[in-house]
């Protein structure tokens, strides 16, 4: 198909012949065929936060560590040389670490020029994590400006097309925000249960699972550890989690891979 | 600025309540907010969108009348990551972060163990931050506190709407030049003075411009 050069929005009857789509689907989709075994090695996942400390023994190193800072009117990436300016970035990197150990972590740091240009650098932080192509990127934030929704949006349908998994915490807040309502993104609220591959399909979206995020024990700013309750630490659960089936089942699509998470989930009969 | 609706509004920023009965709006979301929660202390965060720093606003319990108008960069530390992500967040052992304890002690000498902040924002405005400290932990923590205090924000950021909106008013009303802030200048005047002459006064050059 790749020789085509008409846009593929339709489907000629020789090509239906050719574009069968290799995948070894079981009779029932469980969570030991989606996950048993996988720890996420191969696979890339960001965490576009606060930045991320990563000489914390619970985070256990980043590949690469950006930072998103305003340059006049625009953004740029520029090499993080100061690391989490809250201790956020690091608490959701600890998450990722504990359950998909091999993965490799990759920090983008949309936080610390201000509030004023925040949407800004949230904007240019995700362009640039899915211009990397990460298979993941945890989104523990949004944006209250609606003058950002559209241009969000277009991103997370390009991240959704091009194969990278976002992954966004849920705002409980009576205001619209950006971007976990979006279709393409995985949006993540917090249930209260103490098990962190305990996870629930929402029947009722626009938050589509929930995820721990009460009382736990995560990694902080200076290598010290808290415990810490709110979506934005639910969301690295299932982003973790999405790390661990891609790397059991390399190449699965953002819908193929969301898809699993509801046939596994803890309401779904996914736990045999 | 000069159309009849700025006029109108102008007049309305004349007769808007003091600073000192929004001020009492927050104090009082704060001391309720604490007592919900038996917390030791509650705090309001303005956010000053000139200088990018937010402020404190209301405080109730430890550092009630030393912090107020004390300012902290607006997207860094808890608060600041709050503000910027929108996301509420509860954080216990906060002593382990050597950063926050350092810099609580400084500003407050006051380290709190626990923290509760939730953004405050109305409609995709943010205004600020709504922070309870060392809530009681009598009872063991679930996801219906955190519905509560974000029902509190929701009253919160009415409050400092209220009060950003009249603060605005009162700038135009007081250093304004041109039609629109001699309305609200008089406007002003008449509601604090019981000077009916000057009503009889107004009511004659009403009835004046209506003849033209």
């Amino acid at each position: 198909m790749s020789d085509r050069v008409i846009p593929a929005w339709s489907l000629t009857a020789e090509a239906a012949t050719s574009i069968g789509i290799p995948a070894e689907w079981p009779d029932r989709v469980s969570r030991e065929w989606a996950i048993g075994g996988a720890t996420g090695e191969g696979i890339d996942v960001c965490i576009l936060d606060s930045g991320v400390d990563g000489t914390h023994p619970l985070v256990g190193g980043v590949e690469s560590a950006v930072a998103i800072v305003l340059d006049g009117d625009e953004t740029i990436v520029v090499p993080d040389e100061v690391g989490d300016v809250c201790g956020h970035g690091t608490a959701c990197a600890g998450i990722v670490r504990l359950l998909a150990p091999a993965c490799r972590i990759h920090s983008v740091r949309v936080l610390g020029e201000g509030n004023t240009g925040s949407a800004d650098l949230i904007l240019g932080g995700l362009r640039h994590a899915i211009e990397q192509r990460f298979e993941v990127i945890n989104l523990s934030l949004s944006t209250t400006k609606r003058k950002f929704a559209e241009m969000l949006h277009e991103l997370a349908d390009s991240a959704y097309f091009n194969g990278t998994v976002l992954v966004a915490s849920a705002h409980n807040m009576p205001v619209e925000s950006y971007p976990w309502r979006f279709s393409s993104v995985i949006s993540v609220g917090s249930h209260e249960g103490t098990d962190s591959l305990e996870w629930y399909a929402n029947p009722n979206p626009p938050v589509e699972f929930f995820a721990r995020g009460i009382d736990l024990d995560v990694a902080w700013y200076g290598g010290s550890t808290l415990r810490a309750t709110g979506n934005s630490f639910a969301a690295p659960h299932i982003a973790a989690v999405s790390a661990l089936v891609l790397s059991k089942h390399p190449g699965l699509t953002p819908f193929q891979l969301k898809s699993v998470l509801y046939l596994t989930a803890s309401n779904t009969g996914g736990i045999e | 600025m000069t159309d009849g609706s700025s006029y109108q509004g102008a007049a309305a920023a004349g007769m808007l309540a003091s600073e000192e009965s929004h001020r009492a709006l927050l104090q009082s979301i704060v001391d309720v907010a604490r007592g919900i929660f038996g917390a030791k202390a509650s705090s309001i965060f303005l956010l000053d969108e000139e200088t990018d720093e937010l402020v404190f606003e209301a405080v109730s319990g430890e550092g009630e009348g030393d912090l107020i108008g004390m300012r902290i960069p607006s997207s860094t530390g808890i608060a600041g990551w709050v503000l910027v992500t929108g996301q509420p967040i509860v954080i216990d052992d906060l002593q382990q972060d050597p950063r926050f304890a350092r810099q609580a002690a400084e500003r407050t000498g006051y380290v709190p163990q626990g923290l509760m902040a939730v953004p405050l924002a109305n409609a995709d405005r943010l205004l600020g931050v709504l922070q309870v400290l060392d809530r009681s932990q009598e009872r063991a923590f679930s996801l219906g506190e955190i519905d509560l205090l974000i029902l509190f924000a929701n009253q919160a950021a009415i409050g400092l709407d209220l009060l950003q909106t009249a603060r605005r008013a009162r700038v135009l009303a007081e250093q304004g030049e041109g039609g629109t802030a001699v309305v609200a200048r008089l406007a002003a005047l008449l509601e604090r003075s019981d000077d009916t002459a000057a009503l009889r006064l107004l009511e004659a050059l009403e009835a004046v411009l209506k003849q033209l």
